[in-house]
């Protein structure tokens, strides 16, 4: 097999590399730069060390949403693995018209986040005529308990987020799905042979099997979790008292509300640091805990 | 497709009537915050009930002028926004779809030195959040007079994106060499090869890849709320925001109606494209 020139290869990946400068290097390499500025726009940055950084020290609000935005993550990122590898076991069931539930268990991903917003800041609604959550509370009690006012406190809220998180679960039940497919299945019956049953093979089979899929669905769950903004913003602006504002937000504000481009940007470094830090662990840890079919 | 099969004794009847009625229940909550959109939307409110709500409430009958309502509201333009998105939408999805495939074509069939270097780089900038790349672009896109039009939304679709090009990259190494060396063989390049053989054959991929830009431009709201200044370049993301911070002045039946006519065209084209896309999906993230 014959090798192209390297001025070949680049020539074809010639768009990303243009595009990887100056959309992705650039940028970059601008926010760290504007990290160590006071730039407000109206005047050049001005070069300020390491002020920005010592600035986070002693912000509370940055605390604040460090700590939602963890509790967020690392919640949505548990229950939505659970739920959606219970989800594609249970869509990997032999079944009539299998395409449908499938379709349907992802349909509400394919939603505009927008819309699901709305959808469900009218759902919580504590009015039991108007929002759904506190209706079917009311249905399912007999009216013995009544539901919560959502956005009233911060930890309902904050459940209020969690629980809608659920919905969008489509893409790693499909992921899932296709990795499930892959466990061979001499080894369920090896495993049903030696007399182990259903949920022991799931254990002992299919979780290790499919422990890859997971390590990738978790780190797609990091990612997504340390950027979520716009349903938080929509449903409940952050609040009460910030008990539902996320890093990206905090990002967004000092930007784009207090203009502050040098604070913006360095808050900003700092989440793709945790990204990087965090995707790093997760990796390290999944060396130990991840099995890998052919190494 | 293998799927696990039961043993006979599993596969009694109550087995069977425990599955399908789980299976409906899993479908009936997943669709629940449609089918409550869509109930909500074409209900008539209670002209009783406290205006200050939004007109919530007890509904009195069913109807589906609230749609029309919506459509020509003076509070908000939801045909301009349409067309708004409509046009970062296409711009977007061709730019998308044209250089990706390109680029894909470099990462499989063109073999370089450092190419994996390249290719594992470009997946490493899946990592990089939007908030840090968000004040820099704005500076840069301020300079050169881009804030306030649709070109930050829909430009840089035409360098590739990451997640395209490596999805697309994944079904090109899935069609056998053998039929590139015998074009190559016949005296086709490169070039020739790519258009006449890998493209007529990647035309799903293509498709799924058109799809995911389609539904990212559609759902995209930080990218618009950044960059996009005028009420009369919103697209449909930010309409809908617009017309729920009026709730004062919007009953909710409407918001609902405006929330359901920008959430049909993504779920009838998911409900066409569905098993396309599905595959698309499970192929990115298994084969990687």
């Amino acid at each position: 097999m014959k090798h192209d020139s390297l001025g070949t290869g680049l020539l074809w990946i010639g768009p990303w590399l243009l595009g990887f400068g100056i959309f992705t290097v650039l940028p970059v390499s601008l926010a760290i730069y504007y990290g160590f500025t006071d730039y407000t726009l109206l005047e050049s940055p001005i070069p300020v060390g390491t002020q920005n950084y010592e600035r986070m020290l002693n912000d509370e609000i940055l605390g604040t949403v460090l700590w939602n935005t963890a509790i967020f993550g690392v919640l949505s990122i548990v229950f939505g693995s659970i739920l959606s590898i219970a989800l594609a076991a249970l869509l990997s069931k032999p079944a009539r018209f299998q395409s449908f539930w499938r379709a349907a268990v992802f349909a509400p991903s394919v939603l505009p986040l927008v819309a699901i917003a709305v959808i469900f800041k009218l759902g919580y609604d504590p009015d039991p005529e108007v929002g759904l959550a506190n209706q079917m509370i009311d249905w399912f009690t007999f009216g013995a308990f009544q539901g919560p006012n959502w956005f009233g406190s911060g930890f309902w809220a904050m459940t209020a987020l969690l629980l809608m998180s659920l919905w969008s679960v489509g893409p790693a039940v499909v992921i899932y799905l296709a990795g499930l497919r892959d466990v061979p299945k001499q080894l369920h019956e090896a495993a049903s042979i030696d007399g182990v049953g259903p949920v022991g093979r799931f254990f002992h089979v299919v979780l290790p099997m499919i422990s890859p899929v997971i390590l990738f669905n978790v780190i797609i769950g990091v990612i997504n979790a340390a950027q979520v903004f716009a349903v938080p913003l929509i449903m409940t602006g952050g609040g009460p008292e910030r008990s539902t504002y996320f890093h990206s937000m905090y990002v967004y504000d000092q930007a784009f509300k207090f203009g502050d481009m040098g604070y913006a940007s360095a808050l900003g470094v700092l989440q793709f640091a945790i990204i990087l830090t965090l995707t790093g662990l997760i990796l390290l840890a999944g060396r130990k805990l991840v099995y890998y079919r052919g190494a | 497709m293998n799927q696990v099969h039961e043993s006979n004794s599993a596969r009694t009847t109550g087995f069977r009537v425990l599955l399908y009625s789980i299976l409906g229940m899993v479908a009936l909550t997943a669709f629940l915050p449609i089918i409550y959109m869509v109930g909500f939307s074409t209900g008539v409110a209670d002209p009783t009930a406290p205006f200050g709500q939004g007109g919530a409430g007890e509904t009195v009958g069913r109807t589906i002028e609230n749609y029309q309502a919506v459509l020509t509201d003076e509070n908000t333009d939801m045909p301009l926004y349409l067309r708004n998105t409509l046009i970062i939408a296409i711009l977007g999805v061709g730019g998308t779809v044209i250089s990706s495939a390109f680029v894909a074509y470099g990462f499989s069939r063109v073999r370089w030195r450092g190419r994996g270097v390249a290719f594992m780089t470009m997946l490493a900038t899946m990592m990089i959040p939007f908030p840090v790349v968000m004040v820099p672009l704005f500076v840069m896109f301020r300079e050169v007079g881009w804030i306030g039009t649709f070109a930050p939304l829909w430009v840089p679709a035409w360098f590739g994106n990451a997640f395209s090009i490596f999805l697309l990259r994944q079904f090109f190494m899935t069609i056998p060499r053998e039929l590139d060396d015998a074009a190559r063989i016949d005296g086709c390049g490169h070039l020739r090869n790519f258009f006449y053989i890998i493209l007529p054959l990647s035309k799903p991929a293509l498709l799924v890849v058109a799809l995911l830009h389609f539904m990212f431009v559609w759902n995209d709201f930080l990218g618009p709320l950044v960059f996009l200044t005028h009420r009369d370049q919103f697209t449909l993301a930010l309409g809908l925001q617009l017309y729920l911070s009026k709730l004062g002045q919007t009953p909710w039946n409407l918001l609902m109606a405006a929330t359901a006519i920008m959430t049909a065209p993504v779920l009838l084209l998911f409900f066409i494209a569905q098993r396309t896309f599905v595959e698309g999906i499970s192929t990115a993230g298994t084969k990687g």
